[in-house]
Parts: structure tokens; C-alpha cells; sequence
């Protein structure tokens, strides 16, 4: 095992990129440290399949390099590289029975068939298919074929890091979580770097310990659930993490307070003069309290059982607003309170630091 | 259980679809098995003769040669254009303008009549004036299909897969496109042989339309008719002589109704046999893994 280096890699399916747009994957340094669990969250073709797939060496990059460890493998085969790789549909040879497919990988690298044996069962031990390893893989039902795709990948000892490229789309509903739980479970035991590429932001949170978010072929941010949900470093990370998303409003920032349409708001921190060019505030649903007064207007209300949900139109802008189920709320003129630690500033899309 | 009321109106339903098989297949064919149990010197006069005319037919070596003959033929067809249509759907590209021309140069072949595709053949391959013929005799190579043999059945072979090995082509093709790109994605990871990739992977996805290919080219080549009867007529001598041929010389050229219907019914049941044959065999696999 080895941590994963990416040093100004860069990736365009055109042949000669020339502006930024060109780009599936836009310049990116990042290490990815031995054992980590890091989830790739982003909307579809944002990027992250091409970001895996340069990982495990089926994209070359047009640019930068890959290193395991010390060693630059950005031009080595993929089956060089101990990558295992698990596809968004489960990948089995049709043919081979569970144990012939768990064995495949080792007999295409010539290994002795007694070596193979011991192997094969000890992943399928860990996998819980020793009493499988003869049935047809073929008629297995679809999670199992993705512990089989994926043990394929286990089998190789020395593995540098196991991928997931949207693992569970294709999974039952009720077995997305058991197969979630037993991946995490395994990555505990055995403490293999993991990638796991998702749109789902539950799965993402749930699942990793460093989730990396990415936007139109950018990472936008790298950090713990925690911190994609208390500070996000991008308008998109607030959009895209949590339900429902950050509620965003263009604003006039001066020091301590900002001003939207003509009301005043203040801020946890001071910000100095940042004009009127593309700053937004930021606040989290959560955070957004209701009080008496009449500077806003409760337009709907969606009682979700744990909580509600107040659709809330102030100055002329729409807002989300968490309210605990035990507050009784009518539509109709509302008091809001911004809480003032919580309301965060944005220039050009990217979180602005005040001075505390 | 629910109750399900017996309703015998649907068999009106089923009426149409049953009259136009009894007029189209089971009359027709129903008549030639008349014919085959009986004798007929004209004058709407029929004897019965019983199982005579099918005695006859299996004990004759007429017969005997004109299945030799087909068998090979089948046996030659099949060994050649299965394998060379893998391995053009494997060689072509799979996207971009190259597919769209592969596809299109590929289906040529097939929509050009069984007639046309004689005569151009019939032409082509004349030692006198075609193209190939000319330059083979101008190489120095004794080939001539009418005096010929040997030649004269390698020009209906070359000719049957110049015509058919598209169809095998296309099929395998379609069978190939099918294929998601994680299945070669995972076959690199596990750092699987060209070869492997294609008895793993490629193959057994191919199975199901090979089946079909592998039919379809029996059938066909078994009851082929046209284009050697345009090129050949049989000849030299009765050395391209198929069963088809056979069968047409004997019902109208010498017009033995009773043989020729018993011929006819025998020809059926081969092809029905061996179709079968070859169902059981490439479906072996699948009925093992219960699907």
C-alpha cells in the first residue's frame, strides 16, 4: 500500500485543449494518504470517473503525473498498478463459476495453483462466499456480483487502493445499505485506501472520511462531512450538500454587517469593504430562525414528519427554512433571524475569511 | 387461486392466424405427402404404392452423393464463415465514421438477389472474359469451373462467403456492441490476455446471436439453390449436384412426383434433425446454469 500522489494532473478527451472549458479534469493536486476512506461527490460528468480512471490507469492523463509512493506510475499498465476497481454495473465473467472468477486475476499473473487456492479462500472468507465459491456467477443476484467484482480486486495481495465507481446504482434499495455498511466495515478491518465515487450526498457523508467535491471538472473542496456542511468552501458544496441546499443572497458587504435590498444583516466576523462585485451571503436552512416580526413572508410549509420545511420570500428573494416540528408556524408575515456565526460570505462563487 | 371462467371464444380468435398456416404450410405440405405414398402415370390416375417411393430414395446412391455433397458443403460454409465473421465484427471499428462505412460495405452483399449474385459470379470467375478467371488462367493456373471439379467448387464456395459471411458479421457485431466498456475496464485490472478477453467476455456475450448465425447459415446453405444452379447447373457432371438441385431435376426435369415428394419430405426432416442438432448443442451450456 502506498499514498496516491497527483501533481498538477490534468485530463482533456480533446486533442488539443486550449481553454479551460476543454477540460474533463482541471488541474489538480491532491494526496490521497494510506488508508483513507475519500468519497468523490459531484453531479454527473463533473469529472470524477475521469479522476478515477486516471487513478487506476485506464486514461492516461494529458497532463501531470501519478505517483505511488515514490514511484511515477502515470505511464504503467493498470494491471501493474494493484488497483482494484469496482464499476457502477457489477462486472462478472458470465462463464466461470464464484471461485474461477475470484481466480482469474491471479491466474492471468501465473501464480502456482496452490498459492492460488490458499488465496482465493482466504478472500472468500472475508467476503463471506466460502459457501458459494462453486455456484454459477452468473445467477447471483446483483450485490453479490459486486462482492465478486470487488473481491476479484482483493485477491491481489498488495493492493494500493480499492475504487468504487458508483457501486450501488444498480443495487436493491434495502441492500444498498448492508453493502455500504460491509464495505465500511471492511475498510475498518483491513484499512485499504478507498475512492468511492457517488452522487448520492448520503452516501458520500456516510461513507467516507474525507469527501472531495467536484464541479464542472474542479475540486471545489476537500474536507470532513462536517466541515462541507458547516463551512462550504463553494457556493456549489452549499448547494449540493444538505436537503434542501444553502440558501444564497446577493448582498453589499462592509466590515461586520452586510445588506440585502436595503436590510441589514450582521455577520460573525468582519470583512472589510468587499463591494458589490459577486458577493453573496451564504446560511444554512438550519440556521435560519423564525421570530415575530414582518421583514419576511411564509409563502408554504412542508411538514416532513421530523421537521418542517418553510419556503420563506424576503426582499424579493426565495429562502429554506428548517423549523423544529414543535413550532407551530403559519403562512404569512414572519420575523427572520440570520444567526450571525452561521451566515457566511461568498466572492465569485468561493467562501471569503473575515477576521474574527 | 383466483377462479378463472373457461371461455371458448377465444379459439375465434385464434382462427385467422390457423387458417393462414393450414392454407400457406400444412395444405401444401400435405399434399406432397400424398404424393409421396402414391403412383401417377398422368390422367389424374394415383395408385398406392405405400413407403416404396421413400425405400427407394434412402437406398439410392443418386441420393446418397447429393447428401455427401450438401453435408460438405454445410460442413465447409459453416468452418469458414463462423470463424472469418468473428473475426471481422472483432476487427471493426467500434465507433466513428469506420463503423458506419464497415456496417454499410458489410450489408452490401446482402441485399443483392440470389440470381444476380450468380450470374456475377458466373461471369466473374469465366476463364475466357471475367476478371478472376482470366487472371488466374493468365497465372498459369488450371482453373476452369465448367470442366473442373475442384474449381468448380471453390468458385460456390468463394461465392457463398463473399455473399453470407456479412450476415455472421453483423450479428457478431451487434452481439459485441452490446457489451458495456466496464466489462474490458475490469478485464485490464485484472490484467486478462487479448485472448482471454475474447473467450471470457467477448464470447460468451457473442453466444446467443452466433446461435442464430449458426442456424440460419445451416438452414440456408443446406437448401442453397440459386446461385449454384445460375454458376454451375449441377455440373461438371453432378459434382455440385445438391440436394436442392437433385430435388428440382427429378420433380420437374424428369417429373417423378412420388420420389420427388418422398425426396422432398426426407430433405425436411434432415434439416429439421440437424437444426435441432445444433440448438441442443450450443444451448447445452445455458440449460446446465437453469436459465
Amino acid at each position: 500500500m502506498a499514498e496516491i500522489h497527483l501533481q498538477a494532473t490534468a485530463h482533456s478527451y480533446i486533442a488539443n485543449p486550449k481553454e479551460p472549458a476543454d477540460y474533463a479534469l482541471k488541474s489538480l493536486d491532491h494526496v490521497w494518504e494510506d488508508g483513507g476512506a475519500y468519497a468523490l461527490l459531484g453531479p454527473s460528468g463533473c469529472g470524477k470517473t475521469t479522476l478515477l480512471n486516471i487513478i487506476s490507469g485506464l486514461l492516461t492523463p494529458s497532463e501531470g503525473r501519478v505517483l505511488f509512493g515514490d514511484t511515477d506510475v502515470t505511464h504503467r499498465d493498470t494491471a501493474d498498478r494493484n488497483i482494484a476497481q469496482v464499476f457502477q454495473f457489477p462486472v462478472i465473467y458470465d462463464t466461470m463459476t464464484v471461485r474461477q472468477n475470484l481466480e482469474f486475476p491471479l491466474r492471468n499473473r501465473g501464480m502456482t495453483a496452490a498459492d492460488i487456492k490458499a488465496r482465493v479462500d482466504e478472500i472468500a472468507e472475508m467476503l463471506d462466499l466460502t459457501d458459494r465459491l462453486d455456484d454459477r456467477a452468473a445467477n447471483l443476484s446483483a450485490d453479490a456480483k459486486q462482492i465478486i467484482s470487488l473481491g476479484r480486486g482483493l485477491v491481489r495481495s498488495d493492493v494500493n487502493a480499492i475504487l468504487f465507481d458508483e457501486p450501488l446504482t444498480v443495487i436493491d434499495p434495502h441492500k444498498k445499505w448492508q453493502l455500504r455498511s460491509k464495505l465500511k466495515a471492511l475498510h475498518r478491518q483491513f484499512g485499504f485506501t478507498m475512492v468511492y465515487v457517488t452522487h448520492d450526498q448520503t452516501e458520500a457523508l456516510t461513507f467516507a472520511d474525507k469527501v472531495v467535491v467536484m464541479f464542472g471538472g474542479e475540486v471545489v473542496q476537500i474536507g470532513t462531512p462536517e466541515e462541507l456542511f458547516e463551512r462550504p468552501a463553494h457556493t456549489f458544496v452549499g448547494y449540493f450538500i444538505g436537503s434542501p441546499g444553502m440558501n444564497f443572497l446577493p448582498a453589499s458587504v462592509d466590515g461586520t454587517t452586510a445588506t440585502v435590498s436595503g436590510q441589514q444583516i450582521s455577520l460573525g466576523a468582519h470583512y472589510g469593504a468587499l463591494g458589490n462585485d459577486q458577493v453573496e451571503i451564504g446560511i444554512r436552512p438550519e440556521f435560519l430562525k423564525l421570530s415575530e416580526g414582518d421583514s419576511a413572508t411564509i409563502q408554504s410549509i412542508e411538514d416532513l414528519g421530523r421537521h418542517k420545511i418553510a419556503k420563506i420570500s424576503f426582499q424579493g428573494h426565495s429562502l429554506s427554512a428548517l423549523v423544529p416540528e414543535h413550532q407551530s408556524i403559519t403562512p404569512g408575515p414572519s420575523g427572520l433571524i440570520f444567526e450571525p456565526e452561521r451566515t457566511l460570505v461568498y466572492q465569485n462563487s468561493h467562501l471569503v475569511t473575515g477576521v474574527k | 387461486m383466483m377462479q378463472k371462467k373457461l371461455n371458448q371464444k377465444a379459439w375465434f380468435l385464434v382462427l385467422p392466424v390457423f387458417l393462414l398456416v393450414a392454407f400457406s404450410a400444412v395444405l401444401p405440405l400435405m399434399t406432397v405427402v400424398n404424393y409421396s405414398v402414391q403412383d401417377s402415370f398422368g390422367n389424374n390416375e394415383f395408385y398406392w404404392v405405400g413407403a416404396e417411393w421413400f425405400e427407394e430414395i434412402l437406398n439410392s446412391s443418386r441420393f446418397h452423393d447429393a447428401l455427401g455433397r450438401q453435408l460438405l458443403f454445410s460442413g465447409i460454409i459453416l468452418a469458414i464463415e463462423v470463424p472469418l465473421g468473428i473475426w471481422i465484427a472483432l476487427s471493426m471499428p467500434k465507433k466513428g465514421w469506420g463503423a458506419s462505412l464497415c456496417l454499410v460495405l458489410m450489408a452490401l452483399p446482402l441485399l443483392i438477389p440470389w440470381n444476380v449474385v450468380g450470374t456475377i459470379w458466373q461471369i466473374f470467375a469465366r476463364a475466357d472474359i471475367g476478371l478472376l478467371g482470366h487472371t488466374l488462367a493468365a497465372m498459369g493456373i488450371d482453373y476452369n469451373y465448367t470442366q473442373n471439379a475442384t474449381a468448380a467448387w471453390v468458385t460456390v464456395i468463394i461465392m457463398d462467403v463473399w455473399h453470407w459471411t456479412s450476415l455472421v458479421v453483423l450479428l457478431c457485431y451487434a452481439g459485441l456492441s452490446s457489451i458495456p466498456d466496464a466489462f474490458y475496464q475490469a478485464a485490464k485490472i485484472d490484467g486478462a490476455s487479448r485472448w482471454a478477453v475474447f473467450r471470457f467476455i467477448q464470447f460468451p456475450k457473442m453466444q446467443r446471436v452466433l446461435l442464430i448465425a449458426v442456424l440460419l447459415r445451416f438452414m440456408d446453405s443446406f437448401m442453397i439453390y440459386t446461385e449454384p444452379f445460375v454458376v454451375t447447373g449441377g455440373g461438371p457432371g453432378n459434382s455440385t449436384t445438391f440436394l436442392s438441385i437433385d430435388l428440382v431435376k427429378m420433380a420437374i426435369g424428369q417429373f417423378d412426383l412420388g420420389p420427388a415428394a418422398a425426396f422432398s419430405l426426407i430433405y425436411f426432416l434432415i434439416v429439421l434433425l440437424l437444426s435441432w442438432v445444433f440448438y441442443t448443442v450450443m444451448t447445452a451450456r445455458d440449460a446446465e446454469a437453469g436459465q
